[in-house]
């Protein structure tokens, strides 16, 4: 049983599921407009969490959360289903399948068989679609990934019900009712204001204010932890950015081509002038990422080198302030 | 990032074959997608964190080899997991599991419990007692 479904590669798992499952369909929606709408664009710091013995710090909102603004902003309705039983979620999986209704599922990237073994850590929050079975195995298209794959039934249950943070509980996630046309352009501006609003809050570990917290625990991490632990949290930090789902960098680059895209929807020329600041901005947290890693490369914690890219993310954080502010602006 | 500028660097991903997707801005300023091998920032931060994990994954298996821990913290550590991941797999508390790595403790673990702990890290009862399994 196979589902006439067509694999886009993307660059973020969860935009990637949505926009494919809407284009399948018959809705184009590409993955910048899916991050925007969705207001998947976040910075946060979480003190209380470890990930790898070093500190959380998220580029994104909690999983889940782009598409559930995007499907409530478009006037989609989509259907969720957790299961405690692992049996119940297979057999809800392959009645829709039987239905030729392919289903986005989150997973933990753990047991992910067709990764390579270097990518793989416990990270549950990692998304793809189901849309078919064959011999016994079902048919994957997994957004990140350039061609369809395939998971053995042990494999699949082994990565549905994988343990830990964000344990996905067998989730599966799909669209069940669609308007006639989708409220594209009031959905663009909701998705706008919320991203503004995040990245604005007034909230010490959220937003901008946030960058600027890290930027002050960098400062003080080679003199507070010694050069070993300050180096791997930086790396942490840097791998978070740009490892773990296109985080600082990337993110940003999505997002300028959200607000590309967004202006011609809108006929508004403003969004196309943010557009060239996001992208220089996604620039600026490169050189971030390139000079932090020079860092811990050398395997060196001079204070000055740990000033330096503190610096960096302070400028990030002040060019991001201004800039989210004139967004708001703008629409 | 300007289009010419996607990093084309060696990374993991290049012996599976696998590229992922960029956002960057072509000539005329335009955003399009570009795929890219890897970016070498990202695969020293990759490999800055593997090496860390070796490194307690030696750590751990020299201090089973003392009789310092049992081999249950060893492949936890062989499996990129910590205490909480294994904890919530093998379904007990923390604190538990932590108990579980006294060796004294281990040596009287009944064999169900045993046997979850090897069924989390994919291998017999027999073999988790002997940490040549691992890694």
């Amino acid at each position: 049983m196979e589902i006439d479904f067509t694999h886009h590669q993307t660059a973020h798992c969860e935009n990637g599921v949505v926009s494919n499952l809407m284009k399948h369909n018959g809705f184009d929606v590409s993955e910048p407009m899916v991050f925007g709408i969705g207001s998947g664009l976040l910075f946060c710091y979480i003190p209380f969490l470890k990930v790898n013995h070093a500190p959380a710090i998220t580029y994104r909102v909690m999983p889940g959360q782009i598409f559930k603004r995007f499907a409530k902003r478009v006037g989609i309705k989509i259907k969720k289903e957790k299961f405690k039983n692992p049996q119940n979620a297979k057999a809800r999986l392959d009645e829709n399948l039987e239905k030729d209704n392919p289903v986005g599922l989150q997973v933990g990237v753990y047991n992910l068989t067709y990764f390579p073994d270097e990518y793989r850590f416990h990270f549950n929050a990692h998304n793809l679609v189901v849309y078919g079975k064959q011999n016994g195995d079902y048919l994957i298209s997994d957004p990140v990934m350039e061609t369809v794959t395939t998971l053995t039934t042990k494999e699949l249950e082994k990565v549905r019900f994988a343990k830990g943070a964000f344990a996905p509980k067998g989730h599966m996630y799909y669209p069940i009712n669609f308007p006639k046309e989708l409220d594209i352009e009031s959905a663009i501006i909701k998705g706008i204001k919320n991203t503004c609003r995040d990245m604005l809050a007034p909230v010490p570990i959220v937003g901008v204010k946030g960058i600027r917290h890290i930027a002050k625990l960098i400062r003080k991490w080679p003199k507070k932890k010694g050069v070993k632990v300050a180096n791997h949290y930086l790396g942490q930090i840097v791998r978070m950015q740009e490892e773990i789902g296109t985080g600082g960098g990337g993110f940003r680059y999505i997002y300028a081509a959200f607000l590309q895209e967004s202006s011609k929807i809108l006929n508004n020329s403003t969004l196309e002038e943010l557009s060239k600041e996001m992208t220089e901005i996604g620039d600026l947290w490169r050189d971030f990422a390139l000079e932090a890693s020079r860092i811990y490369k050398n395997r060196s914690a001079k204070t000055d080198a740990y000033n330096k890219v503190a610096t960096q993310l302070e400028t990030i954080a002040d060019k991001e302030e201004l800039f989210f502010k004139k967004l708001k602006k703008a629409i | 990032m300007k289009k010419k500028d996607v990093p084309q660097d060696e990374s993991g991903l290049e012996k599976d074959n696998i590229k992922e997707i960029c956002y960057a801005v072509d000539e005329k300023g335009d955003y399009t997608t570009i795929k890219s091998t890897g970016w070498d920032p990202k695969t020293i931060a990759l490999d800055n964190a593997l090496q860390e994990i070796n490194e307690r994954i030696n750590d751990a298996k020299a201090r089973v080899l003392n009789g310092e821990t049992s081999p249950i913290e060893y492949y936890m550590e062989c499996h990129k997991m910590d205490i909480g991941i294994l904890a919530s797999y093998v379904g007990k508390f923390q604190w538990q599991v932590k108990r579980h790595f006294k060796v004294k403790t281990f040596n009287n673990l009944s064999h169900k419990m045993l046997e979850k702990y090897a069924d989390v890290f994919d291998i017999s009862v027999e073999q988790l007692k002997d940490i040549n399994y691992g890694n």
